[in-house]
This record gives C-alpha cells, sequence and structure tokens, in this order.
C-alpha cells in the first residue's frame, strides 16, 4: 500500500524515537541486537515506561513516595485491621478490545487478576469502566459492546472471580474506541504480602504457567499507537485468554506462596518475559542470567526475539529462595501447570538472556526500566473549556412534560438500569457479596473471617472533563468515594485509569495534566489515597480522540457489614431527606454537562458544577455514621439525572412509590417539608412556614433551593447531594432529629423532601400548587430496565 | 456426617461448598482431590460448580472421567447421598447417573440472578424440607436442561423432578425459566432419590447477610435435619 515510502529504520519500526535509540546506543556502547531492539522497543513504550505521564503522576503522594524510594509494586496495600490488608488495581485495556473485544475484554480482567495475585493476594473481586459509542445509532459499537460483556463474563465468571460492580457510558466520541477499563481487589495477609523485588543471587528463576506461543508479540507496543485503518491488521497483536489456565495459576499460587519459598513473583503481563525480567530485577537491585532453551515453547521454531516479546497469558516468574524451588514446581505440577528453572538470580544488575549457547541480550535492567527518556510535552487549553463555562442556560427552554422529560432521563442507555450486564457476570461466586449489583451505590463484600464489610464502586465521566478537565477529575474521584460512603463503608484508597488521546496534542496532554491534578487534589483533600493506577494514551481514531475518561475506583470498609445500606426504598413508610451542604454558588444550575441536557435537550455544552470538598468529606463522614447508628435505611447520591432521577432509582430498585416536594416560588421556598408520623399514614406532605432568620440562613445560600427553575431542580447535577430514607420506626425513636442534628455538627444541612411508601404505586414530585412529575411506578420500572435491553434486541424480564 | 467435597482442576465453588457446609452448618466436610481413588469414611459428596477443564468439549465432560468418578458412581449406587451443583449437575449427566443433559441457555447468554423454585418431589431426603417456593441463585451458561420427551415422562411418572422454576407464587411460567428448561426443570433426582443434580446454588444461599438463607432447606439432609 505504502510502496513507494522507505521503510523505517528498524528502532522506528519497534516504536524507539532517534533520541532513545541514541541513549540506548550510549549505554551499551555498542549497537543493540535486535532482541535487546525488541526489549527496548516495549518497555520503553508508552504502555510499559508512562514516559509522558511519569512527571505529572508525581502528583499522586503514594506514587511519588513510591516512584522515590522502595519502588512501585503492581499494587498498593491498605491495611483493614484484623492482620487483613486490600490491594486494588484498575487497568486499561482499550486497544485490544477496539480490535477484538471478546479476547480484549477477557484478558483484560486475566491480566489484573494476576497482578492482584502476585501481592500474594486472593483476588476476591472484579469491577468493570466501561465506554462505547451510542448504541443507539450505531450497529458496530452495539456489537463491542455486547461482545466486551461477554468477554468480561468469559473470564470472570471462569475463573471463579465475583464481577460486583462497574459503571457504563455511552457516547459517539467512543465511537470504535470503547475503553474497557477491569478493576481487581485482593484480599491479603498483611504478614504474607509478596514482592517483585528479585533478591539473592544464586537463587533460581522459575518460568510458571502457561506455554509460550507467538501471541501477543509487541502487544504493549500496539497499545502505544491510535488506531487507523490497518487496526483489523494487528489482531495478532491481540493476547488470547485462558481462563482455565488462570484459574489453575491463582489456586497454585497461592499454595505456593503460602509454603515460603517464594522470595519474589511477577505477573507476565504486557511486555512478557522482557518486562518480568528486567523490573523484578531493577526492583531488586539485581541481576538475572536467563537460557531461553529450558522457557517451555507452544510452537518449536521460536526465536529469542519473539520469546522475550510474546505477550501469552497465564504466566508468571518468580524467585525461590535457595533449592528451594522444588516445592514449588510440585504444586505447579499437582494444579497440571509448567514449572521450570529458567535462569538464577545473578549479583551484577544485568539481566542475559541466552539462548542455544548464544548470548541474546545483555542489559543493565535498572537502565531498561527506570531509565527511559521522560518526554516533555506541551499543554494548551482546548478552546471548548472556555466555551462550555460560558453556556448561558437562561436560553434553554423549560419542558412543558417534566414528567416525559424524567422518563426520557430513566430509559437513557446511561442513566438506565445496567442489568442486561450484570446479569452476564457471576456476582456471587465465592459467596461474599452482601450488598448485589444494582442494589446500591456500590458493591458491598463480606469477607470470610472478619465482621468489616469491604464497599467499592468505579466512576468517571468523560464529558465533564472534557467541559472542564481539572473538576472533572475531581468529580471523578469524588463521585466514586461519595458512592462507597452511600453504602455506609468509609472510603479508604483509590486506584485510577487515565484513559485519553494522543499526548502529543497540546489539547489532549492539558486535559490528561488537568484531570491528574483534579484526582490528586480531591483524594488528598478526602483523604482517599491514590494507591495505584494506569495510563492509557493514544485512545483515538480516525474521529479524533476519545472524551478524556478518567475512571477512579474506590474501596471502602465498614467495620461491620451488618449496616450496609442499599439504595431503594424498603418495605413500609418513611420519610426521605436530602442532606447537602452550603457550597459554591452554581455556575450554571447543574445542566452544564448534564446527562438532562444532552437527552432532553440534544445539546453537548455547559460546564459541572465545583464541587466542595469540605462538603464531600462531611458527607462521607455523616453517611458512615448514620449507617452505623441505624439512622437511615437507604442512601443514594445524586449525580446523572439530578435530583429526579436519584429519587426514581430509589423508588425502582426498592419498588415502593413516593411523594417529594420542590418549591418552586419564593413564596414556597419560605416553607419547609415538616416530617410527621401523620404525614406518613396519609402520604401527604405538610408545609410550616420557616423562620426569617432560618430561612436566610436555610435556604438563602442552598443552590437546589435557590434556582427558579423546575428543571434545574430535577435535574440538575448538582455534587454534595445525598438522598437518604428514615424508616417509620427510626421516625418513632426520633431518629430524624438524630440526623439533622448530626448534619449540623457537620456542617450540613438535612431536610426532609418527601415520603416513601410501598404501598404508593407513583412516583410523584409536587409543588404544593401542582405535581410536576406523576408517573406510574411500572413506567419508571420498564423504562428503567428495558432500555438497554430492548437496544440490544432481547427483551427484559 | 461426613461429607466428602469433589475437587478437580476449575472447580470455583468448590471453598464455597466446604465453607458453607463446615462453617454454616457446622457439618464435617473435606477436599477430595479428583486424583484420588476412594471415598472411604464419608457418608455423602458434593460435586460443586465451577468450570472444570474450561468447559472444554462440554460442560463436565473432562471431570466425569476423573479417577475418583468411578468411586463417586458405586457410591450413589449404594444409595449414599450425592449432590451436584450447576457444572457438578452437568457431570451427573455425564455420568450417566442422571438422564438428560445440560445445554446452552435459550438467551445463549450466562445467566446470574436470584430465581424462584418449587419441589416437586416432596419425599426425596433433598426435598422432604421443602415446604415453600424457595429463591435462590443461579450462575451458569449451560443450565438449560433437555430430555428426550420418554424420559421427561418417565421423570414425571416416577416422581423424579426435584425442582422447577417458577414464579414468586409458585407458577410456572416462561418468565421464571431463566435458561429454557425443559418443563422448567431445575433440579432432578435418580429413581431411588438419593442423587440430586441441581442447577441453581444453594450453598450460595445459606445466609441473610449474602442474600437469603433458603438454600438451608435443600442442604439440611446433609447434616440430618
Amino acid at each position: 500500500m505504502h510502496s513507494e515510502t522507505a521503510p523505517l529504520p528498524l528502532h522506528a519500526q519497534m516504536g524507539l524515537s532517534d533520541l532513545e535509540y541514541q541513549a540506548i546506543k550510549r549505554k551499551l556502547d555498542r549497537e543493540p541486537t535486535l532482541t535487546e531492539l525488541g526489549m527496548f522497543g516495549v518497555l520503553w513504550s508508552e504502555h510499559c515506561s508512562y514516559k509522558s505521564s511519569r512527571e505529572l503522576l508525581k502528583h499522586f503522594a503514594e506514587y511519588k513516595r513510591a516512584a522515590e524510594s522502595k519502588g512501585l509494586e503492581n499494587a498498593g496495600v491498605i491495611e483493614i485491621g484484623g492482620g487483613l490488608g486490600i490491594t486494588f488495581k484498575v487497568e486499561s485495556h482499550n486497544h485490544p478490545s477496539a480490535v477484538e473485544p471478546y479476547q480484549g475484554a477477557a484478558t483484560g480482567v486475566g491480566g489484573i487478576i494476576r497482578d492482584i495475585l502476585t501481592m500474594g493476594a486472593r483476588p476476591i473481586a472484579i469491577l468493570d469502566s466501561l465506554r462505547f459509542g451510542d448504541i443507539r445509532s450505531s450497529s458496530d459499537d452495539r456489537r463491542l459492546f455486547a461482545r466486551v460483556v461477554e468477554g468480561i463474563g468469559g473470564y470472570g465468571n471462569c475463573v471463579g472471580v465475583p464481577t460486583i460492580a462497574g459503571e457504563l457510558k455511552f457516547d459517539r466520541l467512543y465511537q470504535k474506541n470503547p475503553l474497557v477499563n477491569a478493576m481487581c481487589i485482593g484480599l491479603v495477609e498483611m504478614d504474607r504480602i509478596a514482592t517483585a523485588a528479585a533478591a539473592g543471587p544464586g537463587n533460581a528463576v522459575l518460568y510458571l504457567g502457561s506455554a509460550t506461543g507467538k501471541d501477543g508479540i509487541h502487544g504493549a507496543t500496539f497499545a502505544s499507537d491510535t488506531l487507523g485503518e490497518d487496526s483489523d491488521s494487528k489482531r495478532p497483536n491481540v493476547q488470547i485468554g485462558d481462563p482455565f489456565a488462570g484459574k489453575l495459576l491463582i489456586e497454585a499460587t497461592l499454595e505456593a506462596l503460602a509454603t515460603g519459598a517464594i522470595v519474589a513473583i511477577q505477573d507476565m503481563g504486557a511486555a512478557g518475559l522482557t518486562c518480568s525480567t528486567c523490573e523484578m530485577s531493577a526492583k531488586g537491585g539485581v541481576g538475572m542470567e536467563i537460557n531461553l532453551d529450558h522457557v517451555p515453547l507452544r510452537e518449536a521454531e521460536m526465536s529469542a526475539y519473539e520469546i522475550m516479546l510474546s505477550e501469552t497469558q497465564e504466566r508468571m516468574l518468580a524467585v525461590t529462595h535457595f533449592e528451594r524451588e522444588k516445592e514449588v514446581i510440585e504444586i505447579f505440577h499437582k494444579w497440571g501447570l509448567k514449572a521450570e528453572v529458567i535462569g538464577a538470580v545473578t549479583s551484577d544488575g544485568m539481566v542475559v538472556i541466552k539462548k542455544n549457547g548464544r548470548i541474546e541480550a545483555s542489559i543493565p535492567a535498572k537502565f531498561i526500566t527506570n531509565e527511559c527518556p521522560s518526554v516533555d510535552l506541551d499543554a494548551a487549553e482546548p478552546e471548548n473549556v472556555r466555551e462550555a463555562a460560558r453556556f448561558d442556560i437562561h436560553e434553554l427552554p423549560v419542558p412543558k412534560d417534566l414528567s416525559q422529560a424524567l422518563l426520557a432521563i430513566i430509559s437513557s442507555p446511561n442513566c438506565a438500569s445496567k442489568r442486561w450486564v450484570y446479569e452476564q457476570y457471576d456476582y456471587t461466586v465465592q459467596t461474599q457479596t452482601s450488598l448485589w449489583p444494582g442494589d446500591g451505590d456500590a458493591a458491598v463484600l463480606a469477607p470470610r473471617g472478619t465482621q468489616k464489610g469491604i464497599a467499592a464502586k468505579i466512576d468517571g465521566d468523560g464529558r465533564k472533563v472534557l467541559a472542564d478537565p481539572f473538576i472533572g477529575g475531581q468529580l471523578a474521584l469524588i463521585e466514586a468515594a461519595r458512592n462507597v460512603a452511600c453504602t455506609g463503608a468509609k472510603p479508604v484508597g483509590a486506584t485510577d485509569c487515565l484513559n485519553f488521546g494522543d499526548p502529543n496534542d497540546p489539547g489532549v496532554y492539558f486535559q490528561f495534566k488537568e484531570a491528574v491534578r483534579g484526582i490528586a487534589d480531591a483524594a488528598e483533600k478526602l483523604e482517599v489515597p491514590v494507591v495505584s493506577g494506569n495510563v492509557s494514551f493514544y485512545n483515538a481514531t480516525e474521529f479524533g480522540p476519545v472524551m478524556p475518561t478518567p475512571t477512579v475506583g474506590v474501596v471502602g470498609v465498614l467495620d461491620d457489614v451488618r449496616n450496609r445500606l442499599g439504595m431503594g426504598f424498603p418495605r413500609g413508610v418513611g420519610f426521605v431527606y436530602m442532606i447537602y451542604g452550603r457550597g459554591h454558588a452554581p455556575r450554571q444550575h447543574g445542566l452544564g454537562a448534564s446527562e438532562y441536557l444532552r437527552t432532553v435537550h440534544n445539546m453537548e455544552d455547559g460546564a459541572p458544577e465545583i464541587p466542595d470538598l469540605r462538603i464531600e468529606k462531611a458527607l462521607i463522614e455523616l453517611l458512615s455514621q448514620a449507617a452505623k447508628d441505624n439512622l437511615i435505611c437507604c442512601a443514594h447520591d445524586i449525580s446523572e439525572g439530578g435530583f429526579a432521577m436519584a429519587l426514581a432509582e430509589m423508588c425502582i430498585v426498592g419498588q415502593a412509590g413516593c411523594t417529594a416536594l420542590i418549591d418552586a416560588n419564593e413564596h414556597v421556598r419560605r416553607h419547609i417539608l415538616t416530617p410527621t408520623l401523620e404525614g406518613l399514614s396519609t402520604g401527604k406532605v405538610q408545609l410550616e412556614e420557616i423562620p426569617e432568620a432560618i430561612f436566610e440562613a436555610e435556604t438563602g445560600v442552598d443552590a437546589w433551593a435557590f434556582s427558579s427553575r423546575a428543571d434545574a431542580r430535577l435535574f440538575g447535577e448538582m455534587p454534595g447531594r445525598v438522598l437518604v430514607g428514615i424508616s417509620e420506626s427510626a421516625t418513632k425513636q426520633n431518629l430524624t432529629d438524630k440526623l439533622c442534628l448530626l448534619a449540623a455538627e457537620l456542617g450540613l444541612t438535612a431536610h426532609c423532601v418527601g415520603v416513601y411508601d410501598y404501598a404508593q404505586h407513583s412516583i410523584r414530585i409536587v409543588t404544593p400548587s401542582a405535581p410536576v412529575v406523576d408517573m406510574p411506578l411500572e413506567s419508571a420500572r420498564r423504562a428503567y430496565f428495558d432500555a438497554i435491553p430492548s437496544l440490544m434486541g432481547s427483551s427484559a424480564s | 456426617m461426613n461429607i466428602a467435597v469433589i475437587q478437580s482442576p476449575g472447580s470455583n465453588c468448590d471453598q464455597d461448598a466446604l465453607y458453607a457446609l463446615r462453617n454454616q452448618f457446622g457439618a464435617d466436610a473435606r477436599y477430595v482431590w479428583h486424583d484420588d481413588s476412594s471415598l472411604h469414611g464419608f457418608d455423602a459428596v458434593v460435586i460443586p460448580g465451577g468450570f472444570t477443564y474450561g468447559d472444554y468439549l462440554r460442560g463436565g465432560a473432562i471431570a466425569s472421567r476423573a479417577k475418583i468418578m468411578s468411586e463417586v458412581v458405586r457410591f450413589a449406587n449404594e444409595g449414599r447421598l450425592v449432590l451436584g451443583i450447576c457444572n457438578g449437575f452437568q457431570i451427573l449427566t455425564e455420568l450417566g447417573l442422571l438422564p438428560g443433559a445440560l445445554i446452552r441457555n435459550g438467551g445463549l447468554r450466562f445467566v446470574c440472578k436470584k430465581v424462584q423454585i418449587a419441589a416437586v418431589n416432596k419425599t426425596s431426603p433433598w426435598t422432604k424440607n421443602v415446604d415453600r417456593v424457595l429463591t435462590v441463585p443461579v450462575a451458569h451458561n449451560e443450565g438449560r436442561y433437555v430430555a428426550d420427551e420418554t424420559t421427561l415422562e418417565a421423570l414425571r411418572r416416577q416422581n423424579r423432578i426435584a425442582f422447577r422454576y417458577c414464579d414468586p407464587s409458585g407458577s410456572f411460567t416462561p418468565e421464571s425459566n431463566p435458561n429454557g428448561a425443559a418443563d422448567s426443570i431445575a433440579g432432578v433426582l435418580n429413581e431411588q432419590g438419593n442423587v440430586l443434580g441441581l442447577m441453581p446454588h444453594p450453598e450460595r444461599a445459606v445466609d441473610t447477610l449474602l442474600g437469603g438463607e433458603d438454600g438451608r432447606l435443600i442442604l439440611g439432609c446433609l447434616v440430618g435435619a
């Protein structure tokens, strides 16, 4: 096709720049061999070296600390008490999934599971964050969506790790470039944490797991380029997963680690044997001599280059204590897996690769692992950011039929139930899943051997990052943390996956830089440290870059898992309270970059509201305290689709109706809804006049109550707001007062906004003069559950 | 009662079954490795769910050739309790201890959700305590029970249909059948009623904190209830 162009020099074909090539020659003091060039090519790819992002990632305090001291492990560990720790990490598998969605997604799950496993942890949960093009208009994207979901289930279900939570959004900017981010959580005994740092010259280096084949060669380099017309020809770059082997590897590895015979272990993920030999050596400050003649091969004729660059899945590299390799080998053989000594640890810091008695590569481990030259890139604010900030909602008409608008939002694929997806995942295997997908703002696990609960959620909203990268970054972490808190858990740590376009584009690099700053800022102020992460650049096709999409996974801990909260109203009757703080004055009444704007007005405009991290932190504290003291029976944060969508979800999930009140004019804003037991039994809401002083203090600064627009009050995406249910019995014990008091102590306000009732079959949102939303519960339920199945050509049940 | 939980490569509900029996029922349960050859000293066998051998060839096909399985057959034929759950059910049909087969779900997708089941047989050790509609989870890709009409007729006549999928009121509607199983069959018994193959997971329903405890009514016979 390009016959007239001269072929690229070899190093360039491997993805190395001239500058990098010169640095390699200088260090080696000779021309690198073909195998060495290949090894540098993959390890110095963006995917492995983080050369364009390293400097910026130092915004994350934990990253900075690790990078400057002991070095980065696959994932951080957070102690949860009782001698137990949790470790978690999210990773992207976008490029492979674009080309071969089933295997791309499956191997993404397999890879992240092994990252967690090599910490010595048992993988206890998978979460996934997915983005696709508009499935309403594009059959290609429907196919990608269906196959990615099948791939995640295909691997996770078979390997026996429950997929407990996730998130999913659609936008035309993800057309043909889906984002597939998989997160895994592991549980580890604190005194059993494994390391990847090789040590002890003379110790054996063990190859464990599946035999090496020619699949996935140069996968990491492939992941460091944009997707083009020829992407289909890269299908051989995609690895093939074998979840059965993956399952055996989990059991064999945990059994082998328990013997104490293993010094260090690492997954052979991206860049396979190259990455594991070089990184383990560099981390331990040692070298390795590897003889490729002993590497189990799937096909006979493989060159050193191919063996070193293969990304065959389900393989690990381990270093064992002197003369204890047999113990490990026996365990792997019992599980029907290969285990071979392929070399030994050396003291000179060199990774030496031999084949047929010939030295194929001899590279200083620290140089190839840590010294890929950083790339300085230009950042420039894209024009759309300023435009978004100027968006004026006053030109936007308020729809006449707000019930219809709510129904449109409920049935938009972004807001609708994701049941079609999660029912394809085994989320109950390991019998620790206590709050199931769809039932709460986050999933909750009840791990065996402890009273504690572990809550987890992953979130990110590219639309908001596109409109305001810093705020969007903050909101991604906040949203995940708030969701975790809504289950009653205290968020303890985060992991992020940063999906962006080509970093050489100054606009994209600006988005990246600002989003990182935003996430790091929120992490610091909420005291939810980012302990691991992954960067995925070059998410761009002929249609341009994807939406800048950082996804943030947050994990939280409940002291007593029995206190976990779902989002649905329980049986019976009770009050609905909104808890909020007095934050920034709203920029665009929560309508900028909102689901409402997009779904109802078919507009992509505006900027997200600025969160107040003090309020967010107070909310998190309130929720865990209120759950612990049994003040509230359910909680759900206000997010996409605003107040009305949040309320509708609480009704749909709980199968209860509700009547809520929004004030539409100055007169009514001078009243508050007074919760009384009588009101509960009649389902009527009562108003009481607010004393002047309280009115000034309360509503005068509340953005939500201040908006005169009914659409803004219903659908505005104001951060820092949570709806909670208070049951009748809690009301009788005056727990509503306790909740209000607790809120006040934390600088928050708790207001009654309505009544839920299991016997009511409608969702009503009213002003004192008229209903603005009145919808049969069944219509809402159908819209919510049928939206995605009907697009995917299968009926819901 | 001593219960053997068979552990094969790719079992992934083995630990759940052991935990449910041991820690939640107080039964004496132990793993038996697929390559062992004896069930000496055991009173009951549970073949747990999972993806033995990655479901390669057919779900349960390879695991049914393991060394321990001829012992399981002998054990079953002696009238002792054998329960195959999910992939374990597939293994029991592959062994010929139960008739019929389990094929790809009607919807062609993996399905994980809570379902309701009703006991049809009321006399076997596995069903005699089941006095109401039970809610238990399913999680399978190949759970659609099929058999030829003669076999189905025999199962009905001999009272060997243990459980059928139903709606919460106990009606056998097409919507409440998660995989398109013939006659909404969720579990079948051998002729003596000591061997049960069951697609739903009772071991995942023994704790209200984890979504319900209706599974206890089925597993009860393993602890002498």
